[in-house]
């Protein structure tokens, strides 16, 4: 009862030629097997670490018993999406982190157990609603966007979701790769948010086509803005305009949202052999494993920090391992060089050390005279995002800070009177979870200005 | 969807297409660019806006056919549907100071210049052009330039029309009789360079308008970046235009090429599926 129950995944091999989903969830006898596991704790800890407190315990006696609408149920009270979440949460670092189970063995395989509940689950057609409000614009259709555009359509409101791509689902569509969440999950959740009525306008920038006064002009009584943080950083070394030097974001989006993968699409991406991604996180991760699913023979992450440090899933970093990606950890590259036709021929990195600075996170510094050169022809820089000034750019009483996100109060409004904001665009780069936790209360926050509810 | 209301040959290669598209027109200004996909397996590309009619809700694009997706593109005929359009991008060209300006155009850039001249002329500005193209076939918009400038020279490579040679052989003849409050500029990249060496001796300030490869043109990707005076910029939030004295001109030639050898290749394949 130490050890939880395996989850079926492709063989490394097969799945290295293809963009198919990796973790193919547990059977119904396994589920049931792995919430036989759990011990119902009375004062459950699991709740404490899920940043929306789903009553874990709660749901998976429901797998226990077999009823699976009832689990569903139960995890939809907090969480709406829980195909995305089984699949994208950090668990091991939330709710698993505190499951009792973990002291002596194991934690309860609770991030599986919610994507089981979520993939099996025949959901009853729920009544849909009725529009009796006003018209909410919701900006981005990323997870904050859905969780507050689902809200507010459930309350009766008139919803209107601005998406600037050709496809809704922000970073679920155009960054995080099939193989970790396949994109008919998203699309699934999207469908839905259309049948119970909000209208969901593609090809629309706000801040560009329309700005946010336009939309108070069209009858908008509220807007949230949900933009998500998605400008890149880059390390500001030399060598990080040479050809073969992408942003994560440029190359998850040639991939995910373009289909460079596949030939029959027109959009290119370069023919690689070697690839040095720069980064620890989950995007780092979703990079390195893209390229290994390009044929190229050679991909290494390079990291200023040790493994243990590493801010990715750790089922996603057993994944990347799994598939023949290299790491090179306490590494951080200096400059990028390029051969006689502006491409990039290889990488110079230093060594880095870790030193306790006394508060939290130990920092890397560069161990002297440790230079080394790694042949490379594409560096990926997947060191994280920075929130969008298109709309804070165009909007002149919307403040923000210094990082460029939303300044909002407890209620998550800015500082527009009826303009709300929430996710990545407040927060910095967060998780998915936090994003659609933040549409919610946004939209409930929305429901009482409107209604004129006091607490 | 977005309905193409007019196609027009402009020479040979270049073409000008009307596009509903009601919000874009709204707002856009000059200067200002879309990024279209014509269908679901196309790229998104991105075009700089010729003009906008409110009345007709309508956006014209002009583009030179260079590579598969504006191929295609091509396929299209008047009443058939863009699949996406989307708009106005980068920020609009800045006009409003100036009295005295010289443009100089090349090639299909002309078109881009087009909409800065008008807008220069609507607001009682004083303005040059010098427009440059291979051969006579290919002078397009002379009518249109003729009506919104002060004195327009074309030239041609070959010297079938217009004064023979490079737009750079005249630029000085310009510059040595007086300075303007600003050159503007929009061609092919080696042409802006050679415009800017020039303009650079006459310290006389010059704005070029870029168009480096991108993908959503929101700033999103990073794909457009370039160097302006030792400073990362994204071409597509922060310009397209900016001091073309400043503007690592060979790095931005190199990263145009970046897809060429791809590119040729996807071409063929679309010349072996017709």
């Amino acid at each position: 009862m130490n050890r939880r129950v395996e989850m079926r995944v492709l063989d490394p091999e097969i799945r290295i030629k293809s963009f198919q989903e990796v973790a193919l969830g547990y059977l119904p006898d396994e589920a049931k097997l792995e919430a036989e596991r759990c011990l119902e704790c009375k004062n459950a800890l699991c709740i404490k670490g899920c940043p929306v407190g789903i009553d874990i315990p709660s749901f998976i006696k429901q797998i226990k018993e077999g009823n699976l609408k009832e689990a569903y149920k139960i995890i939809t009270k907090q969480n709406k999406f829980p195909g995305i979440c089984g699949r994208v949460c950090p668990q091991e670092t939330q709710c698993e982190s505190k499951c009792i189970r973990g002291k002596k063995g194991e934690p309860i395989a609770i991030g599986r157990l919610e994507r089981f509940v979520s993939d099996n689950v025949e959901i009853d057609e729920e009544e849909l609603p009725t529009i009796q409000y006003e018209k909410v614009a919701i900006i981005g259709s990323g997870p904050a966007g859905l969780a507050c555009s689902g809200e507010l359509a459930k309350l009766g409101y008139e919803v209107h979701m601005f998406e600037a791509l050709h496809v809704a689902g922000g970073v679920l569509t155009y960054g995080i790769p099939e193989f970790r969440l396949p994109k008919r999950i998203v699309k699934k959740e999207i469908d839905l948010l259309e049948k119970m009525g909000v209208q969901i306008h593609l090809n629309t920038i706000i801040g560009k086509t329309k700005t946010i006064s336009d939309l108070f002009n069209e009858g908008f009584k509220a807007i949230f803005i949900g933009t998500g943080a998605g400008l890149p950083k880059f390390m500001g070394i030399p060598g990080e305009n040479l050809n073969g030097v992408y942003s994560a974001n440029e190359f998850l989006t040639r991939l995910n949202l373009m289909k460079a993968y596949n030939e029959e699409y027109d959009t290119p991406i370069r023919k690689m052999k070697r690839v040095i991604v720069v980064g620890g996180g989950n995007v780092a991760m979703d990079a390195a494993r893209c390229a290994k699913r390009l044929n190229v023979e050679d991909v290494t992450i390079v990291y200023r920090r040790s493994e243990k440090e590493m801010p990715a899933r750790l089922e996603e970093i057993h994944n990347a391992k799994e598939e023949g990606i290299n790491f090179s950890f306490l590494t951080n590259p200096i400059r990028i060089i390029a051969d006689e036709n502006f491409n990039v021929k290889e990488v110079e990195c230093i060594r880095m050390e870790l030193v306790d600075t006394g508060n939290g996170r130990a920092k890397p510094v560069e161990v002297p005279n440790s230079n080394f050169f790694l042949p490379a022809d594409t560096v990926i820089m997947a060191i994280g995002n920075h929130p969008n000034p298109l709309i804070s750019s165009t909007t002149q009483d919307l403040k923000v800070n210094d990082h460029g996100c939303f300044i909002v109060d407890d209620n998550l409004m800015t500082s527009m009177e009826n303009v709300y904001a929430g996710g990545d665009a407040v927060t910095g780069a967060a998780t998915v979870i936090l994003a659609f936790s933040a549409g919610k209360k946004a939209a409930l926050s929305i429901h009482k200005k409107l209604r004129g509810i006091n607490e | 969807m977005y309905q193409i209301l007019k196609k027009q040959k402009l020479n040979p290669f270049v073409t000008l297409m009307e596009v509903k598209a009601k919000d874009v027109a709204k707002n856009a200004k000059p200067g200002q660019f879309i990024i279209l996909r014509v269908d679901e397996k196309g790229e998104r590309i991105p075009l700089t806006i010729a003009d906008t009619d409110i009345e007709r809700e309508s956006v014209t694009i002009i583009y030179q056919i260079v590579g598969l997706t504006t191929k295609k593109l091509d396929k299209l005929n008047e009443g058939d549907y863009l699949l996406d359009f989307v708009g106005p991008l980068g920020k609009p060209t800045d006009i409003s100071l100036l009295k005295d300006v010289l443009v100089i155009g090349g090639g299909v850039g002309s078109a881009i210049c087009l909409p800065v001249v008008k807008a220069l002329k609507l607001q009682g500005s004083k303005v040059d052009v010098i427009l440059g193209f291979r051969s006579m076939d290919l002078v397009i918009l002379e009518d249109e330039f003729l009506k919104y400038s002060n004195n327009l020279l074309i030239v041609t490579n070959d010297g079938s029309y217009g004064k023979k040679g490079l737009v750079t052989d005249y630029l000085s003849l310009y510059l040595d009789k007086k300075k303007y409050d600003q050159v503007f500029t929009v061609g092919p990249l080696i042409m802006m360079k050679s415009v800017c060496e020039i303009t650079k001796k006459y310290g006389q300030k010059t704005i070029v308008s870029m168009n480096p490869i991108m993908i959503d043109g929101t700033g999103m990707c990073g794909g457009c970046r370039i160097t302006v005076g030792n400073e990362f910029k994204f071409a597509c939030v922060d310009g397209p235009d900016f001091d073309g004295h400043l503007v690592d001109f060979d790095e931005a030639i190199y990263r145009n090429k970046m897809y060429q050898e791809i590119e040729r290749e996807k071409d063929c394949r679309l010349l072996k599926n017709e």
